[in-house]
């Protein structure tokens, strides 16, 4: 008895051993792209390449991958007519498929009327609220997170775009000071997590870069998509820190920041995550 | 309203000192703290829980630690532990668990007994250390096990 339970523990470290040499060797393979000169990296990587093979098989297959079903209804919602003009997205911008392929690649993007950059989920309501005269939707709200899903897979495998000069200079300066600041109790920063411990363990969390190219994404533990700011919000919370607020100034100045990080990463939305 | 002013200062200073969030400051001396933050020794099983424990110090979130295979998951943020007590003597290690960046600078070590200084910190953690007095001796006792 005493030897069955031996050789059993002893079958399970060596299971553990392997996996963790099956990590080391696929962390050889993980792929990414070269990053620009001046950039933090030398390659930048996908947070897909982090994740499990299983995890992968999911994003891959268009059918199993339930992000879809996100991409589903809003296809639906976008032709529907709303609010006090009686439009729906597709009176203004017609056939998703052309007209707003691409979009999703660049956000967040500069407003002259604003003064200030927004991203797709404040265009969305931006839209309803000025030119459908509908409701803004809440953020995290099924429609909302869905809308966002739709309209950035319509980019899906175009490079990450977005512009970090001219007006936008400030804001990406006040994002990149966001990264490097530790908070909270526990007084990490961004960079102490994604920068200078990607492609390692914390316990049973495996590091990626903290790429954004997914976004939003199906997480697998909550089976919902999760938008961007509600995965920085838990980043800070993590830490035993007070997040910023989904939307305000200081998260959409770090979305930029962190979308430059991954400049040229192929949009993967609706990506799946653990 | 003359008067309004100072009793909601004293307020504050009273709710400050009732959550126990004066500053903690360190004796330090030569990048160690000879004196037990308790005056008394740690207790070892006591410190392996803390150790393990989540909420806790969840060390084994950053490090790994030979003897402690059966649990899963050991973190690789940091270094491994095993014969730590061999590198460092007691005052040493009870630095480098209360407050390691002033011992590594930048490090991602997060100090387990310090309460001011932070920034953002939830409200519920305020003015607290991660860890009490007691507990930091009570790790300081196991990693003393880990020669
Ligand atoms: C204590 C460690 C830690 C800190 C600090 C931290 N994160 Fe994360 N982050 C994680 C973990 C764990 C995950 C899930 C695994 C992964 O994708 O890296 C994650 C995931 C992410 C993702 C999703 C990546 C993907 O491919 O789906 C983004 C984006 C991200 N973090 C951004 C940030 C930003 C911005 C900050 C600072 C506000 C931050 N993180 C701070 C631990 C951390
Ligand atoms: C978020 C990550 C993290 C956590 C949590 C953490 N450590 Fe560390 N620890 C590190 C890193 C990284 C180092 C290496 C020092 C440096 O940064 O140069 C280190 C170094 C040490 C050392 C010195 C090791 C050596 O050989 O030089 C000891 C001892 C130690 N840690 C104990 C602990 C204990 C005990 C706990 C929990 C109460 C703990 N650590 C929690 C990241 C961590």
């Amino acid at each position: 008895m005493s030897i069955r339970y031996g050789s059993l523990a002893g079958l399970a470290t060596a299971a553990l051993v392997l996996s963790a040499v099956a990590t080391s060797g696929e962390e050889l393979e993980r792929k990414g792209i070269p990053a620009p000169p001046g950039h933090v990296f030398q390659t930048i990587i996908s947070g897909y390449q982090f994740r499990t093979k299983e995890t992968r098989a999911l994003q891959d297959d268009d059918l199993e991958n339930p992000g879809f079903l996100a991409v589903e209804r809003a296809a639906d919602v976008w032709k529907t007519v709303d609010g006090g003009e009686g439009k729906s997205c597709m009176s203004c911008h017609g056939e998703a498929e052309k007209t707003m392929k691409g979009v999703g690649a660049a956000m967040p993007k500069w407003s002259e009327k604003l003064n200030k950059p927004v991203n797709l989920e404040q265009q969305i309501n931006i839209c309803r609220t000025e030119h459908m005269k509908a409701e803004p939707w809440a953020f995290k709200s099924k429609e909302l997170t869905d809308m966002t899903t739709f309209v950035r897979f319509q980019s899906r495998g175009l490079p990450v775009a977005v512009k970090a000069d001219g007006p936008m200079s400030p804001w990406f300066e006040k994002g990149k000071e966001i990264y490097y600041t530790r908070v909270g109790q526990l007084d990490l920063a961004c960079a102490s997590c994604h920068e200078k411990n990607n492609g390692k363990f914390m316990r049973a969390d495996f590091l990626s870069q903290g790429q954004t190219n997914g976004f939003p994404t199906y997480r697998l533990r909550d089976q919902r998509l999760i938008p961007l700011h509600e995965r920085f919000e838990g980043c800070m919370f993590d830490v035993r820190g007070v997040p910023y607020k989904p939307l305000s100034d200081e998260f959409l100045a770090l979305e930029l920041y962190v979308a430059w990080r991954g400049i040229g990463l192929p949009v993967e939305t609706p990506s799946v995550r653990n | 309203m003359r008067r309004l002013i100072p009793a909601a200062l004293l307020c504050v200073l009273l709710s400050a000192t009732a959550r126990g969030d004066e500053p903690i400051r360190l004796d330090i001396v030569d990048y160690a703290i000879p004196k037990s933050l308790t005056g008394a020794p740690g207790n070892a099983e006591a410190g392996k829980k803390v150790f393990l424990t989540r909420t806790l110090g969840n060390c084994l979130a950053c490090h790994q630690v030979s003897a402690l295979k059966s649990e899963e998951f050991h973190g690789e943020f940091g270094p491994s532990l095993d014969g730590v007590a061999t590198r460092y003597n007691t005052a040493q290690l009870r630095l480098i668990v209360a407050d390691p960046k002033r011992i590594f600078t930048d490090t991602v070590m997060p100090a387990f007994y310090k309460n001011d200084g932070l920034n953002r910190v939830r409200p519920e953690f305020v003015g607290k250390s991660v860890l009490t007095a007691a507990q930091v001796e009570d790790v300081v006792a196991f990693l003393e096990t880990l020669k």
